[in-house]
């Protein structure tokens, strides 16, 4: 049984303290990254201050603790997200990012050949989508895109003729723009029929939402720690054990060998055989104190939590500012999680932004890292607020009277 | 909200919602020049038509904040004219004025510059240095013009 109560979050979440320009702090940016409550902000000082050393090989009893620790966090992770093979099918990356180049240097490259295609969404973050041009460099591969439709959401209404060819479906389980939650079991079904794996980009969904791998029925499931409230500087790429023992080594260096000799190298079993060099320990400390802390709170609860408070948020946004303020995004939020992008009539998003942070409001203005979406709706920058397990209507209320000023002020 | 009056001045307002010298020149004999700001996708783009050593003309097109575009407007109201000297003095003059001292952050006292009053209308944007983020879209339209200057110069 689990309880679940933000304020009981944003009492444990210390940046949320903050004054900033004499407001006290309204945090609307967790889709960029997530605040850290005290419990893995205290494992990662815990992890400095008692058990620190480098981990694998050391046979003091520090190092065997961090190495406990380091691989803990593997299960911990693996638990999450119900990867049935426990820890031995987690790789530890720098951030999602880096799992998307794994994917692409390791796996893909290894596998597809000239002519194949990677089919992507218009609706990817650059992460999943710079990656497989720069594989076209090498291998000839087509990068095909599966278009938005003018509902936001993805258009599959001529997804057989897209599937044509394609040997790789890589899309985002929820839009780090438009809110949009992908159909990711339909999605799955199409490219397993096709012959064709699925990697999902899940860094928006995993801090918000249950996660299940086998339900789902992916083949690859990458996100961040820094988004499901843990430290930045580590991402997670998940694939069933019998990909992950078949994909090359990615980057070279110490901690990913079996043996080396001066003639050659013989790489590790395993996904250590990615992680090459001194992993972030301390980091992964924190990430199993975040894992612990959201299954804590509950999954369930916090999508639900998600779902109330852009409920409330759409609709009063319309209510308050009709036209004048645009939800770039579904708005039914059977659709869509708590990533809300708003153009504001007559009001650069930078502009909206600079307003927003005097009254302490931190929402993120820009292209969001998804050009191709932003040209699709003809947007340069949209403001963009995000929810949190900390988040409270009262946040949304400080977004709305922040939001009146800034449409007075260039009215 | 004292800062937020500084960054957004009436002048800076008035600019942003009616530009001043909008459009396109025919190229040639004008020239054009591009900038961006990849960051934030702010976008100009300049049209030079110089003639004897004189800036005659000067369009500007593109899109971006209110800083940015601002920006663009009231430099393209300064600059038409002037001899490519004077134009190159205050460029100089405004990245002065857009330089970041670590003094004048803090303080409301505006930076030690001799020659702001030169500037005319342009010193509105003196506000934008409170804002280290936002210099970036202030310079655009004059790193912009500088470019095209060094452009007009290789030819000669």
């Amino acid at each position: 049984m689990t309880t679940f109560d933000p304020r009981l979050v944003r009492a444990d979440t210390p940046l949320l303290t903050r004054i900033i320009n004499g407001r006290p702090i309204t945090y609307l940016d967790s889709a960029a990254s997530s605040l850290p409550p005290r419990p893995v902000i205290d494992a990662m000082s815990r992890h400095y201050e008692r058990q620190h050393a480098n981990v694998h090989r050391g046979v003091y009893q520090t190092a065997n603790e961090s190495t406990q620790s380091y691989e803990g966090a593997r299960e911990a992770i693996a638990r999450f997200i119900h990867a049935p093979a426990g820890g031995e099918e987690i790789v530890f990356t720098k951030n999602a990012t880096e799992g998307f180049n794994l994917l692409a240097k390791s796996w893909a490259a290894s596998n597809l050949r000239s002519g194949d295609v990677v089919l992507v969404s218009e609706m990817e973050h650059h992460a999943n989508i710079v990656p497989w041009f720069q594989l076209r460099e090498s291998i000839d591969i087509e990068v095909r895109f599966i278009p938005v439709g003018d509902d936001y959401r993805l258009d599959l209404g001529n997804i057989d003729e897209l599937m044509k060819g394609v040997r790789l479906v890589s899309v985002t389980a929820m839009s780090n723009v438009l809110g949009t939650v992908t159909p990711l079991k339909q999605l799955a079904r199409i490219a397993h029929e096709h012959d064709a794996l699925i990697a999902v980009d899940a860094a928006q969904l995993v801090g918000h939402a249950p996660s299940d791998v086998v339900d789902l029925d992916v083949d690859f499931f990458i996100f961040s720690a820094h988004k499901m409230l843990g430290p930045t500087g580590l991402g997670i790429l998940w694939t069933r054990r019998d990909i992950l023992n078949t994909m090359p080594p990615f980057l070279g260096g110490g901690g990913m060998i079996a043996d080396v000799s001066t003639s050659g190298y013989v790489p590790a079993k395993g996904p250590t055989r990615f992680e090459a060099g001194t992993p972030p320990i301390a980091e992964a400390a924190g990430l199993s104190a975040a894992v612990t802390y959201l299954e804590g709170l509950g999954m369930e609860n916090v999508a639900r939590h998600d779902r109330d408070l852009t409920q409330d948020a759409l609709s009063r946004i319309d209510d308050e500012f009709g036209g004048r303020v645009r939800i770039v995004g579904p708005v039914d939020t059977d659709h869509r999680g708590g990533v809300i992008s708003l153009d504001v009539e007559g009001v650069h998003a930078h502009d909206v932004a600079q307003v927003l942070d005097q009254f302490g409001v931190c929402v993120r203005p820009g292209h969001h890292c998804a050009k191709p979406l932003m040209k699709r709706f003809n947007l340069t920058a949209t403001a963009r607020a995000s929810f949190g397990p900390y988040s409270l209507v009262s946040d949304t209320d400080v977004l709305l009277e922040a939001l009146t000023d800034a449409v007075k002020l260039f009215g | 909200m004292s800062n937020l009056e500084d960054l957004y001045r009436e002048v800076i307002l008035d600019h942003y919602r009616s530009p001043r010298n909008r459009g396109e020149l025919e190229t040639p004999p004008a020239l054009r020049v591009e900038g961006f700001n990849p960051l934030c996708g702010d976008e100009v783009v300049v049209y030079l038509l110089v003639d004897n050593g004189v800036l005659t003309d000067i369009k500007m097109t593109g899109h971006g904040c209110s800083i940015s575009q601002s920006s663009s407007s009231l430099m393209s109201a300064a600059v038409k004219g002037k001899s490519l000297e004077q134009v190159r003095g205050l460029i100089t003059t405004f990245k002065t004025l857009m330089t970041v001292h670590e003094s004048s952050i803090d303080s409301s006292e505006p930076p030690p510059l001799q020659d702001v009053r030169a500037l005319g209308e342009l010193a509105a944007l003196q506000g934008v240095v409170k804002f280290p983020v936002r210099i970036k879209c202030a310079t655009l339209a004059w790193n912009t013009l500088n470019q095209g200057l060094d452009e007009l110069s290789a030819i000669d």
